[in-house]
């Protein structure tokens, strides 16, 4: 049996821990995660020169690189960076449709256009990315200019886990959304990278 | 950019000569001091300065140097919001005494966040530095239906149509106002300015806009620049 070519999955930090539980799942001793920081979206323009670079370094040591970003803001210019490389990414605009699944997340975003959504990372990083990352903790009265318009908070669960579930209900008081939890599973999300990584191993 | 703390218990924006106080405006508005931005406002007010000279000089000047400094990385949204919430406070003091003067806005700008799309942070920042750029600026909010865009056209006949959006699901939907406003007869009518995180100038051309605007400060540019060649090439 021929050992599988080595495949590097170039990464947003946010997704990390979910790559890594694929990896093990799956057994993917021949790919290499490489994460870029969450924070980066919080200035989507960065991303591109950031993932440039990545790809830049991982392609003299990888056959095969996949990223594992959507678009992420980024006008565009992720797709047309991949594109140059022959790369593939995640499908979509952002993280919440291939969590959902593309037709859930269109549901969701139909039946309530004022919907802020939080991942399993983002529920747990919520006060560094969300409350500190958009200045809330500093300046509270931008609250309004933020989530004024929003009125529910939607939690995409990947792990069923209550203390998580209990974190992202005290996120949604705190942002003074209705919650709700909508449980997801890693079943998009593994479909999403796993179709990817199972082409390049036959 | 802001007072040495141990001078700030003392220190009086009335007593700086016209010059230093508008530059302590521009670091005021850059801290997001609304207070000190309204106080200063009325300052140069009382002293004589006619209110369109404050907003270009004081408030524009300093939001200019705040939307340079975020375009390059230096400032980030929440600091821009601050800005922009200051700004506000002097332009609540200016309006006014703007309309009074009778001064003939430069155009006139319906605004909108499409339909499906909540999103309207970009929008209301192209509307105020629109407004201190001095159009007058009729804003429909968030949510917008084509019928609604439509109807606001044929009421206030504006030079300028602007679009917002956020999402890739929600931004198709300029397409359909724009291909209503040619069903219509409005089109050729109105310029159409487009905006949005996910829109770039390739999806502005493909439904039919006159531009796609980056940032605030663009759409201002660019909106000056269109209305006057269409005014030269009505002439």
């Amino acid at each position: 049996m021929t050992m599988p070519s080595p495949v590097l999955i170039i990464g947003c930090g946010a997704l990390g821990r979910e790559l890594a539980e694929l990896k093990r799942l799956n057994g993917w001793s021949h790919v290499t995660l490489r994460c870029l920081p969450a924070e980066l979206h919080n200035r989507p323009e960065r991303i591109t020169p950031a993932l440039r670079e990545a790809i830049e370094s991982g392609r003299r040591e990888f056959e095969h690189i996949f990223v594992a970003y959507a678009d992420c803001g980024s006008r565009g210019d992720i797709e047309r960076l991949l594109a140059a490389y022959g790369i593939e990414r995640l499908p979509g605009a952002h993280c919440y449709e291939f969590f959902a699944s593309g037709r859930r997340f269109a549901e969701l975003a139909g039946a309530e256009p004022g919907t802020f959504y939080l991942t399993d990372f983002l529920v747990r990083h919520f006060d560094r990315l969300v409350r500190r990352g958009l200045g809330l903790d500093r300046h509270p009265e931008l609250m309004r200019n933020y989530f004024g318009n929003y009125r529910r908070l939607v939690y995409l669960s990947q792990a069923n886990d209550p203390a998580l579930d209990e974190m992202a209900c005290a996120h949604a008081r705190f942002l003074g959304l209705e919650y709700r939890r909508e449980p997801c599973g890693f079943a998009p999300f593994n479909q999403a990278v796993t179709e990817r990584i199972i082409r390049w191993r036959s | 950019m802001s007072k040495p703390a141990d001078a700030a218990a003392d220190f009086n924006l009335a007593d700086l000569p016209d010059g230093e106080l508008v530059e302590q405006m521009f670091d005021d508005l850059y801290d997001g001091l609304a207070d000190e931005i309204a106080e200063g406002t009325n300052i140069l007010l009382a002293r004589g300065w006619d209110a369109k000279r404050v907003l270009d000089e004081a408030l524009v000047g300093g939001m200019n140097i705040v939307g340079a400094d975020f375009r390059d990385g230096i400032l980030f949204v929440p600091e821009v919001l601050l800005a922009a919430n200051a700004m506000k406070a002097g332009m609540a003091i200016l309006k006014p005494v703007l309309a009074e003067s009778g001064a003939e806005p430069v155009g006139k700008m319906v605004i909108g966040t499409v339909k499906g799309d909540i999103h309207d942070i970009g929008k209301n920042l192209v509307g105020m530095m629109m407004e201190g750029a001095g159009f007058e600026i009729i804003d429909l909010g968030i949510n917008t239906h084509a019928d609604t865009y439509i109807a606001a056209l044929r009421e206030h006949k504006p030079d300028i149509l602007g679009m917002s959006a956020l999402l890739t699901t929600t931004m198709p939907y300029m397409k359909v106002v724009i291909d209503a406003m040619k069903e219509q007869g409005l089109r050729d009518r109105h310029v159409v300015l487009i905006g949005g995180a996910p829109l770039n100038e390739e999806f502005g051309k493909a439904v039919g806009a006159n531009a796609f605007c980056r940032d605030a400060a663009t759409a201002v540019e660019v909106a000056k620049r269109l209305i006057q060649e269409r005014r030269v090439a009505r002439a």
